[in-house]
């Protein structure tokens, strides 16, 4: 199916996206406390007009509180996915230089596959010992192996490009060469990748973070919310269950959308 | 024979990495195996006590020493002793094993059928309502953190709706060999049904691509030409054009499966191999940590193994072409 005007589905959901974003990020300036607020008068309250999605156990606002997850999330997103796009891009260049670096970063490539990211992810975050530095670094830790594969391939091709041979053949250097004509053409291949390794690093936060080894329970983080809501769940408490969870799927669609749609337009 | 040769070289290779990378991680942490070990009783213990425990467990010797033995003891077959579960490491996992398996084969067996079929019936017509429905569907599951979807179905299904248990392999207070088959089942349908529905988006959506770009090619457009219909096509030529990726991707699923399951396990409070991996980690049991680590990235790189040699097997023209 061949979209009528890809960019400007792009740029549609671009704009949602950050509209989104940037409402979320005001959203911390202007909640700096209603997130801990306790209020004894109405513990596990149903959402109502007064409550817009319940509240916690403590009396907390449950919609506040799953704002400031989702907004923890993003940052921890973020920086895992940039970090994560730097590792790929360096290792696939490390791997273009010889032959026996090449084999090397395949190698590592193949062990990090061959653990199961969910485990190899609290390996990391126990060596941490835990906290949103170590999630953060787990995360990017773990999620650069597809990129990095799919950079080196093109770093590969593009060596053999005739425009490379003849800058080559006119006496350009290696740094001129590399930052004038294969980053430039790797870029678009670095954002996509970003943009898609980007759902999958919040999501890992958030699994992280609900088994107990990512960012510590007095955070509002969605995978805290959803470890305490896990408590509460056989009262029939959904509410503290439904809608954090909610948040983050909403956000995962979204980045997900933006990233495909992105892919189609560059 | 030389091939599987070079396979099983390579498993070892990297199986040798995944120990040295483990290994180097357990090393790095902050937290003291002895003081984990000690756990609460840690104040009652004097300093040069404490110095014995390090000593006789060889916590003096350095890293590449420690790792020496640890490999050493790895190739007699002794994982170590884990003192959350107080037994040895190996019959930790083989015990925990056996109860993810059952979870872990039903639900690998749903997923895979099941994701096929609808991948093969979403790509047999491009853009009908029935593929929408489907690709919308796969699209969302492959957004849906696990563990949510998980309480989401144990809120519905178990307390609202009181059909299935919320919790464990068996009822509370029953012991081990009592339990009847049936009520087996029925603490393990959930579990299974939410870790299944969660692995079919990634087939679907390969199985659909693959579909619709079989329905473009020259062979779909031949049979249509000889007056086949949609389904008639996609039931001859596209389940053997679409099977290859279909048993290649389950197989190499194999890792994410395990990681579903370690956060299912989890909200479902299942005794297997997963809720022992979080007890190990939160609980810092770094020999049975080290154990699972080791022991699923075999389970993994065999299922690569197997997802490389079926390929051959389906398609012969991949192993008689190459070099």
């Amino acid at each position: 199916m061949i979209t009528p005007q890809p960019r400007l589905r792009a740029m549609l959901s671009l704009s949602i996206t950050a509209v989104f974003i940037g409402g979320l990020i005001a959203s911390q300036w202007l909640l700096t406390d209603s997130v801990q607020r306790m209020q004894f008068g109405a513990r596990l309250a149903p959402p109502s007009l007064e409550h817009w999605l319940g509240t916690d156990a403590l009396g907390r606002e449950l919609w506040a509180r799953t704002l400031a997850g989702l907004a923890l999330s993003f940052w921890v997103g973020c920086l895992a996915a940039l970090l994560s796009t730097l590792i790929a891009l360096s290792l696939a260049a490390l791997a273009t230089l010889s032959a026996r670096l090449d084999a090397l970063v395949s190698l590592l490539i193949d062990t990090l596959l061959s653990v199961p990211h969910l485990i190899l992810l609290m390996l990391i975050a126990f060596a941490l010992g835990g906290g949103t530095q170590a999630v953060i670094i787990a995360v990017a830790v773990t999620h650069w192996p597809s990129l990095a594969r799919v950079l080196r391939a093109e770093l590969w091709q593009l060596r053999q490009a005739p425009y490379v041979h003849i800058s080559r053949a006119l006496g350009k250097s290696r740094w001129f060469v590399l930052h004038g004509h294969l980053l430039p053409h790797l870029l678009p291949h670095c954002l996509v990748g970003a943009l898609l390794l980007f759902p999958h690093a919040i999501l890992h936060e958030a699994a992280l973070t609900f088994l107990g080894f990512g960012l510590s329970p007095s955070q509002p983080a969605i995978g805290v919310l959803l470890a305490e809501a896990m408590r509460y769940l056989n009262g029939g408490y959904w509410w503290l269950g439904v809608f954090p969870g909610l948040g983050l799927l909403l956000m995962v669609l979204m980045f997900e959308r933006l990233s495909s749609q992105l892919r189609r337009a560059l | 024979m030389p091939r599987i040769a070079m396979r099983l070289g390579r498993l070892a290779l990297v199986l040798l990495c995944v120990a040295l990378v483990s290994f180097g991680l357990m090393m790095l942490s902050p937290i003291d195996p002895v003081d984990a070990y000690l756990g609460p009783q840690v104040a009652q213990v004097s300093p040069e006590q404490r110095a014995l425990i390090a000593e006789r467990w060889g916590f003096d010797a350095p890293p590449a020493v420690q790792f020496g033995h640890w490999l050493r003891q790895l190739a007699s077959g002794d994982l170590g002793w884990s003192h959350v579960y107080n037994q040895p490491v190996s019959e930790v996992i083989g015990q925990r094993f056996q109860r993810s398996i059952v979870l872990l084969a039903s639900a690998w067996l749903v997923s895979a059928l099941l994701g096929f079929a609808l991948g093969v019936m979403a790509g047999a017509k491009e853009g009908s309502p029935l593929d929408k429905m489907i690709s919308t569907y796969a699209y969302l599951t492959a957004s849906t953190p696990a563990f949510w979807l998980a309480m989401l179905a144990v809120l519905l299904f178990s307390v609202t709706l009181g059909w299935a248990p919320t919790c464990c392999a068996g009822p509370a207070g029953v012991l081990d060999q009592d339990v009847t088959l049936t009520t087996r089942l029925h603490h393990l349908v959930l579990p299974v049904a939410t870790l299944a529905l969660l692995g079919i988006a990634n087939i679907t959506l390969h199985t659909r691509t693959r579909m619709l770009a079989l329905m473009r090619s020259d062979i779909a457009i031949h049979a249509f030409a000889q007056g086949a219909g949609r389904f008639d096509v996609a039931w001859r030529h596209g389940l053997r054009h679409a099977s290859l990726p279909a048993v290649t991707l389950a197989f190499a699923s194999l890792g994410e499966l395990f990681g579903g399951s370690i956060l299912i396990e989890q909200v479902f409070a299942y005794p297997g191999l997963g809720q022992a991996t979080v007890a190990a980690g939160l609980r810092s049991d770094i020999p049975l940590l080290l154990g699972i680590a080791l022991f699923t990235a075999l389970f993994v790189s065999i299922g690569n193994l197997v997802a490389d040699t079926l390929y051959g097997v389906i398609d012969p023209r991949l192993t008689t072409g190459g070099s």
